[in-house]
């Protein structure tokens, strides 16, 4: 991997941030953090959430003004007073959450606000032939004039990142840009980035994927609790001191689970679906879910996962197929069939079809409940606090404020408020759709603990994660995607992760 | 700090120094008398006038909290006026306790169906709300001329008469009505789990439906509750001139609701949603309106006189104009002082990045 040895030229830094201070009131999100990059080289900011990586990002990309410190880029002091200066100072974004406009073409997503025209008018003409190019040049073989909100997420990512190097662009932020890409588009993205790095461009690579930050980075500046940590090659830091620099402290590592389901189908399984077919997404895919197990789902993005975890739960209605619960066949035509019969769904996108997010804490986790009671019959306030307090303390939501925004709260914690609505349901079946995507180390280990000990006491889970190392930890059996289909279904541990995905990639491959 | 950070803070310190300009203009603004144990007044004046504009506005808020409009309130009024008031005419004792309930609760009735019809187009057929009710609004004034036959229908009748032109205790009877219907209004929504899941609703649909939240049927409430509850506003109105004016009863008036649900500081966006707030919105326009007159600003200027007194209260409440206040005040603590931090430092940017956090 070219890589920049040894001490690089500290006069050539093109990003210089220096004693960068921010505080929100009493809280102080970044104390005193410099940090810099050079020309050429891909730089990974990581720490936990809550560390401060996202407050010195959108200091960096004139989101936000430091309260205190400089920001100098390619030589000269900048004051952003909005996206608008850093773009023009040369410094594009792409976040974690696509924030393009669904129903825009592709190509007038790539040019927003910087539309080419044309005696005063746009000229969707040259605009497309435009955007073609900057896609052809990511790879990608999309119609610049179809609208956006057609293509899947991974393809709006990508667009999303051509609209970012579209510009003239000496900074590129990516804010956890592979969290919605399969192998293959990941690989894609990381040649884009290797080529953008040879222009000289500085790419700032925010992941939560170690293994990702280690492919591609030079250097990695850590930071903790809104402190600089250190900054360090990669090569020099070794993956378990990293750890260690982000949390602070050892993780803890959690205790395999007994894997008391046997590796063939369950004989007496609390749900089963068999010949499940909705277009596209899955066909004629067949699931059993035996009482107290987790059922890992793997599989390329595309493969059906999200696909699968919506029939099931009553989100989408399957085309054909049928679903059995306790044996009798259930009719899921809507959320509220599924919850009445004990099946809930936590899906990935927690934003917008996840929580609320200007409600509480404590509305939020009573939500479904009381939706499933009726608008008539409430929850009586004090029943609804103690509800919420028995859950925060539970699932150990910080803060343990029930009157939080819960939009405020951490990834992490956003996800545990999700939850805590199902289980205070009561469900048989709870399916969790990449309930551990954009949440933080500590976050997701616990997370997987309460899978773990949720199943241990009787609960049945279905664990979709693109990480096929989680779906291995948390899984019992792991059911394997392959176009719409679920390929095989095999004993977690007899897998390990090298194992699982030649099998999720490549099922001629033979077994290691 | 608490305090300015109220919700209300805002809408009520609108309200205030509105009330305080007229009273300092003429202190005969506030001057309230007592004749044969009733109070009389201008105060008193809005607090009665306020009623139809109250209940209009308080259904609209729901609405608002779905994320929708309901433009027909207006037209809503008319067809209950015309309703109540035929049944008055038509019936041969028009005075009688009888005639004037049986009116009064087949407005309500026929009310409360408009109201689900709209609720039906924009809940089950999934049209946009504004035209949805755009329908109703441009359709419901042709059904109340039919109604009345095309001409204006008046009547005299003594207990209907009483609805708006009555006192109860010291106050007028419109008054209390509307007190009531908020009281309940408020009840029902916070006391059952109505106004935590039409929140929930407004502020993200999608994610209700996936909670198991019955969205339509939430919806399909809010607009009932708005055409009930206009319906209600048609009488009262229609008490106060005895007479069924289907062209201009309630004219206009779902622009002032809206206006009022805004001044009280619910957003347009839907979701989080106030009663209180639209009650100090109410006074606040139905106060704007007596200003005008006791101004003795001409009726063709009026409108103007209204349209910036308006703007000036809105930008009053904007969290971008505060923080620009809070910046420049900063700013000017800053510069006589030699370049010397202000007091507290950040304060107003910080102020501002709250606010870029919160969006």
């Amino acid at each position: 991997m070219p890589c920049q040895d040894g001490p690089v030229d500290e006069a050539s830094a093109l990003v210089e941030i220096a004693g960068a201070t921010v505080r929100f009131g009493s809280f102080t999100a970044l104390d005193g953090v410099d940090f810099r990059m050079f020309p050429g080289e891909v730089h990974s900011l990581m720490g936990e959430n809550g560390a401060g990586k996202s407050t010195l990002i959108k200091a960096l990309t004139g989101a936000l003004r430091l309260d205190e410190g400089t920001v100098v880029i390619d030589g000269a002091a900048r004051h952003f007073s909005g996206p608008r200066d850093a773009q023009e100072a040369g410094v594009s974004t792409v976040y974690q959450e696509v924030d393009l406009l669904e129903n825009l073409s592709v190509a007038e997503n790539i040019f927003l606000g910087r539309e080419p025209r044309r005696f005063g008018v746009i000229d969707h003409r040259a605009m497309r032939r435009d955007a073609a190019a900057v896609l052809e040049g990511l790879g990608l073989s999309l119609d610049p004039a179809s609208p956006l909100g057609r293509h899947p997420l991974a393809v709006q990512q990508l667009v999303a990142i051509a609209r970012a190097i579209s510009t003239d662009v000496k900074v590129l932020v990516l804010d956890e840009p592979t969290s919605s890409l399969d192998l293959d588009e990941v690989a894609e993205l990381f040649r884009v980035i290797r080529d953008l790095k040879e222009r000289g461009v500085a790419i700032l690579f925010v992941s939560h994927f170690l293994d990702q930050v280690y492919e591609m980075s030079d250097r990695i500046t850590v930071l903790r609790d809104g402190s600089l940590v250190g900054e360090y090659l990669t090569t020099e830091l070794l993956r378990i001191d990293l750890v260690k620099k982000m949390l602070g402290r050892d993780v803890a590592e959690i205790a395999p689970r007994e894997h008391v389901v046997e590796p063939e189908m369950p004989a007496d399984p609390i749900l089963s679906a068999r010949g499940l077919t909705r277009a596209p997404g899955i066909t004629n895919a067949d699931v059993d879910i035996a009482e107290g197990e987790v059922l890992g789902v793997a599989g390329l993005l595309g493969s059906g996962r999200t696909e699968l975890a919506r029939v099931l739960t009553g989100v989408d209605r399957a085309h054909s197929g049928i679903i059995r619960i306790e044996g009798k066949p259930a009719r899921l035509d809507s959320p509220r069939h599924a919850v009445n019969l004990g099946v809930v769904y936590s899906s990935e996108n927690r934003r917008t079809e996840g929580l609320i997010g200007d409600l509480s804490v404590e509305e939020n986790i009573a939500l479904a409940l009381q939706a499933q009671q009726g608008a008539l019959h409430p929850i009586s306030g004090a029943r609804r606090r103690e509800l919420a307090l028995s859950w925060i303390e539970a699932l150990g939501i910080k803060p343990a404020d029930p009157d939080r925004l819960v939009r405020t709260l951490s990834g992490g914690n956003q996800q545990k408020v999700m939850l805590a609505r199902l289980l205070a349901l009561s469900p048989r079946v709870i399916v969790l759709d990449e309930p551990t995507r954009g949440i933080d180390v500590g976050a997701k280990v616990e997370i997987q603990r309460l899978v773990g000990e949720l199943a241990d006491n009787g609960l049945s889970v279905v664990f979709i994660s693109a990480e096929l190392e989680e779906v291995l930890r948390v899984g019992d059996r792991v059911a394997i995607l392959r176009e719409g289909e679920v390929a095989e279904t095999v004993n977690a541990a007899s897998l390990n992760p090298d194992t699982l995905m030649a099998l999720v990639a490549q099922p001629d491959l033979p077994e290691a | 700090m608490t305090l300015l950070k109220h919700r209300l803070f805002w809408p009520v310190a609108a309200l205030v120094t509105l009330v305080v300009v007229n009273v300092i203009a003429n202190p005969n603004f506030a001057k309230v008398t007592m004749r044969d144990g009733d109070l009389y007044g201008n105060p008193v004046t809005i607090l009665r006038e306020s009623a139809p504009l109250m209940l209009v506005a308080l259904g609209m808020t729901l609405v608002i909290a779905t994320r929708g409009i309901d433009l027909s309130v207006g037209a809503v009024m008319a067809v209950s006026g015309a309703v109540s008031l035929t049944i008055i005419a038509d019936s041969p004792d028009p005075g009688s306790l009888g005639t004037v309930t049986v009116a009064i609760v087949v407005a309500v009735l026929v009310a409360l169906v408009l109201g689900a019809w709209n609720g039906f187009l924009v809940s089950v057929l999934g049209i946009q709300p504004i035209i949805a009710t755009l329908v109703l609004m441009l359709a419901g004034r042709g059904v109340a001329l039919l109604i009345t036959g095309g001409a204006i229908t008046t009547v005299t009748s003594a207990p209907y008469k009483f609805l708006s032109n009555g006192y109860l205790i010291l106050l007028p009877v419109a008054f209390f009505i509307w007190v009531a219907v908020v009281a309940i209004v408020a009840l029902v929504e916070r006391r059952t789990a109505l106004g935590m899941l039409t929140e929930s609703v407004g502020i993200n649909p999608e994610a209700s439906r996936l909670a198991g939240v019955r969205s339509r049927g939430i919806i399909l409430s809010a607009y009932m509750v708005s055409g009930l509850l206009a319906g209600v506003a048609g009488i009262i109105n229609a008490s106060n001139t005895m007479a069924a004016d289907s062209n201009n009863a309630g004219y206009l008036i779902e622009l002032y609701a809206i206006l009022a649900v805004v001044l009280g500081g619910t957003s347009l966006m839907g979701g989080k949603f106030s009663i209180a707030g639209t009650v100090i919105g109410v006074l606040t326009v139905t106060t704007l309106d007596k200003t005008i007159q006791f101004f003795g600003v001409p009726p063709a200027q009026s409108p103007v006189f209204f349209a910036v007194v308006v703007v000036i209260v809105v930008l009053v409440q904007s969290p971008r104009v505060h923080a620009w206040g809070r910046a420049a005040s900063a700013r000017m603590r800053r510069t006589p002082s030699g370049g010397e931090p202000p007091t507290g430092p950040g304060a107003a940017s910080a102020a501002k990045k709250r606010e870029e956090v919160a969006a």
